[in-house]
Formats: C-alpha cells, sequence, structure tokens
C-alpha cells in the first residue's frame, strides 16, 4: 500500500477510537513523538522519587513513613510500565536513560523544585500528584495501546498517592500554629509550579494540534489546568488554608474560577535547566545508574551460575 | 542492562481467570524475572500467579497482513446463533 493509503487508514482508525498497537503502520512522526512523550513521562517518575525519597528517613511517624516508602516505590514501578511502553515502539531501554543522562532527554520539570519541609510531601502528594492524575486520566484514552493501558494501571495507584498528600496537609492545618504556618508555606512553593506541569498555553504550545488530530492527547494544556484550578480551590477551603493567587476569582459567566498570569519566564528558566534542582536531580540520576552497575553485572553474573548448577527452582513449567 | 534480555509478563488475578499480559520487564534470568514481576506487577495483591516469556519467543500475527489473514471468519453467519430460525415455544436454546 502507498504511504498516503497508509496514512488514511490510520487517520480513519484514529478517528474511529481503534487503538494503534505496537506492529501497526504508523507515521514516523507520530511514533517518534510518542517515544519522546512516553520516555519523558518515564524518565519523570524515576526522577520523581528524588524530591519525596529525600523525607523517607525524617517522616515525622511510623505510618507516615511507610505510606511514603510504598508512594516512591509506585513511582519506580510507574518509571517501568511506561519504559516497557516505550520499547514496543522499537527503542531500548538503555539508550533513553542514555539520553536522560546525557541532559538530551527531558522530564516534567516540577521535580526540579526542592523539598524544604515535611510539609512539601503532603503538598507534592495532593497538587503535584493532582495535576499529573488529572493528565493521566485524561491519557486513559489515548490512542496508542500500550500506553493508554500503561495509564489505567498508573491511574489506579495514583490516587493514593493524592490523598496520602492531602491527609498530610489536613492533619498539620488542625495542628499548632507552626504546622499551620509549615502548611501555608508549602502550598504557597508548590501552587505556581503545579500549574506549570500543565505546560505553555495552548498558543503558545506548537506540538498540541497535531497531538489533538492524532488523539495522542484529548485535551488541551489549559483545558487540563482550568479543571485542575476549578478542583484545588474547593479543595484547598477544607484545609482552612489559601492558593497564593489574589487573582483567584469565580468567573460566572464562564463557569469556572478565572486564575492569575503564570511566570512564563520562571517556566522556561526550569525548562531548559536553569531550575533549583536540575543539576543536583541529574547528578543524583548518574550517581545511582553508576553505582549500581556492579548490581546488574552480579544479578548476570548469579544467572549464569544459577544456569549451571541447574539448582531446583521455585518455577514450574506449565506444559 | 542491553544484556539483560526482555520478557513478557502474565499474570493471573485469582483462580478461574486466564493469566493476562500486564507489561513488560528486563531480567538476568527467569527467576528473577518471575521475582521482579511480583515486585512490579504485584504490589496490591493483584496476583495468584504469574508466567514470564522472553519476548524474543513470542511469535505475533502480522497486522499488514491482518486482513487477508482473518478474512474466512467474516463471511461465515453460519457458525453464530443467530442464523438459526427456531419456533418461539424452543426456550433456552
Amino acid at each position: 500500500m502507498k504511504e498516503r493509503d497508509l496514512l488514511e487508514q490510520f487517520q480513519a482508525n484514529i478517528d474511529a477510537e481503534i487503538k494503534i498497537e505496537p506492529k501497526d503502520w504508523m507515521p514516523d512522526e507520530y511514533r517518534k513523538t510518542l517515544v519522546r512523550q512516553i520516555a519523558q513521562h518515564a524518565h519523570s517518575e524515576v526522577v520523581g522519587m528524588l524530591p519525596e525519597g529525600n523525607w523517607i528517613t525524617r517522616a515525622p511517624s511510623l505510618r507516615r513513613k511507610l505510606a511514603l516508602i510504598a508512594k516512591v516505590q509506585d513511582e519506580a514501578g510507574h518509571g517501568l510500565y511506561l519504559y516497557s511502553a516505550a520499547e514496543t515502539l522499537g527503542v531500548d531501554r538503555d539508550d533513553l536513560i542514555e539520553e536522560l543522562h546525557e541532559g538530551k532527554a527531558k522530564y516534567s520539570s516540577i521535580f526540579n523544585y526542592p523539598t524544604t519541609s515535611w510539609a512539601d510531601m503532603g503538598a507534592i502528594g495532593w497538587l503535584v500528584d493532582g495535576a499529573a492524575i488529572m493528565n493521566q486520566v485524561m491519557l486513559t484514552r489515548t490512542s496508542y495501546g500500550p500506553y493508554a493501558r500503561a495509564m489505567v494501571r498508573i491511574c489506579k495507584e495514583e490516587s493514593f498517592h493524592q490523598r496520602q498528600g492531602f491527609e498530610i496537609l489536613l492533619t498539620l492545618s488542625r495542628g499548632s500554629e507552626e504546622q499551620r504556618q509549615m502548611c501555608q508555606d508549602s502550598i504557597n512553593r508548590w501552587w505556581w509550579p503545579s500549574l506549570m506541569m500543565f505546560g505553555p498555553s495552548d498558543a503558545e504550545s506548537q506540538h498540541t494540534e497535531q497531538s489533538m488530530q492524532w488523539k495522542v492527547k484529548r485535551k488541551t494544556n489549559d483545558e487540563l489546568r482550568q479543571e485542575f484550578v476549578d478542583a484545588c480551590v474547593m479543595q484547598v477551603k477544607v484545609l482552612g488554608m489559601t492558593l497564593p493567587d489574589p487573582d483567584l476569582k469565580w468567573n460566572e459567566a464562564r463557569g469556572h474560577y478565572d486564575f492569575g498570569v503564570i511566570n512564563w519566564d520562571e517556566f522556561w528558566q526550569v525548562v531548559k535547566g536553569n531550575g533549583p534542582c536540575n543539576k543536583q536531580r541529574l547528578k543524583d540520576r548518574v550517581k545511582a545508574w553508576e553505582d549500581g552497575a556492579w548490581v546488574r553485572e552480579a544479578a548476570l553474573a548469579y544467572a549464569e551460575k544459577r544456569q549451571k548448577r541447574s539448582m531446583q527452582s521455585a518455577a514450574t513449567k506449565v506444559a | 542492562m542491553k544484556s539483560w534480555p526482555l520478557w513478557e509478563v502474565f499474570i493471573r488475578s485469582k483462580n478461574g481467570l486466564s493469566h493476562k499480559h500486564a507489561g513488560s520487564l528486563h531480567a538476568a534470568d527467569a527467576q528473577m524475572a518471575i521475582e521482579n514481576a511480583r515486585d512490579v506487577y504485584c504490589r496490591r495483591n493483584e496476583g495468584v500467579s504469574i508466567w514470564v516469556v522472553e519476548s524474543a519467543n513470542i511469535t505475533a500475527s502480522d497486522p499488514a497482513e491482518s486482513d487477508p489473514f482473518f478474512e474466512p471468519a467474516k463471511d461465515k453467519v453460519y457458525r453464530h446463533p443467530t442464523f438459526y430460525d427456531l419456533p418461539d415455544e424452543i426456550k433456552h436454546m
């Protein structure tokens, strides 16, 4: 079939909500854009373990520590589901990781901010995971099958993340004056960066039109950002806290909350690598990879040893 | 990890259901693949049984040939119960 006919059939499938699966024909650009987006998503999960990993040893109670460890472990798992999905498109996980370590691949800019208090564990769970959930629920309907299925799995696990975060803030908000201030300070630092997670405004977003046509994206950046703001305004009231935006105001005509202007200079600076923690995050990731080399090698050596001995193993055959 | 092969993971969530494809992972050998599959895909008690297969050992039909390959099934309406007309007084058949 000619390229043009294949492209027409491809678009017809997309329009008819028929999912695209790994070996199906797809335009090069579709494949490239998905590899980029899925890899970026995977990298974000793994780098995202770092700001929260920072507080595991300082969690205020065993319950909080268990929940935080479980959450960070989930993020590792999410990264793995996404690397799996990316590999179905014909790329190798090791190459994707190399691109991350060389600074060629991006990850969500939110993880370039520091976690300076325990309350940040709450703000991250509520706002950062909250924003991620909004995006990920939308992506459960993305046109590429393996990506959509990974999203379904991730969404199931993500909801505990947001509840855990909100519960931390709720506990602080009902505590001492010092705890209430810590809570408000944390919200003040994480609010605007969380809004930036949805990416540039639709007018400034180059990829959006093509992504929408191919149903990689099902809602635009601004649509998702608005939904997020509307949800958070209600939720922050339960905490008895405020969002650091004097321009937040219900707009009866639109049926949504109006909100202030995002500092796009800050957004682009952080994306380009000039955020507070960019260098540290990359350094930590590279170190983890390099320090872990002996584990990867040992696993191979052990596998070989095991095979040679033909030990009794716990695995059974099915036929 | 280039030297660790890729494995496809199938999980049976409970007896009575079949193993369902859950995703993939890299592991040095089958035993490691099973253990990693448990850690990655069964953190919330989602599985009673795990199968792992090296991805290289799976053969798939070619999507480019789907139409001609599956074509014979498309016009065999007589394989479906609705093709057969029975009087109303015959119930549950």
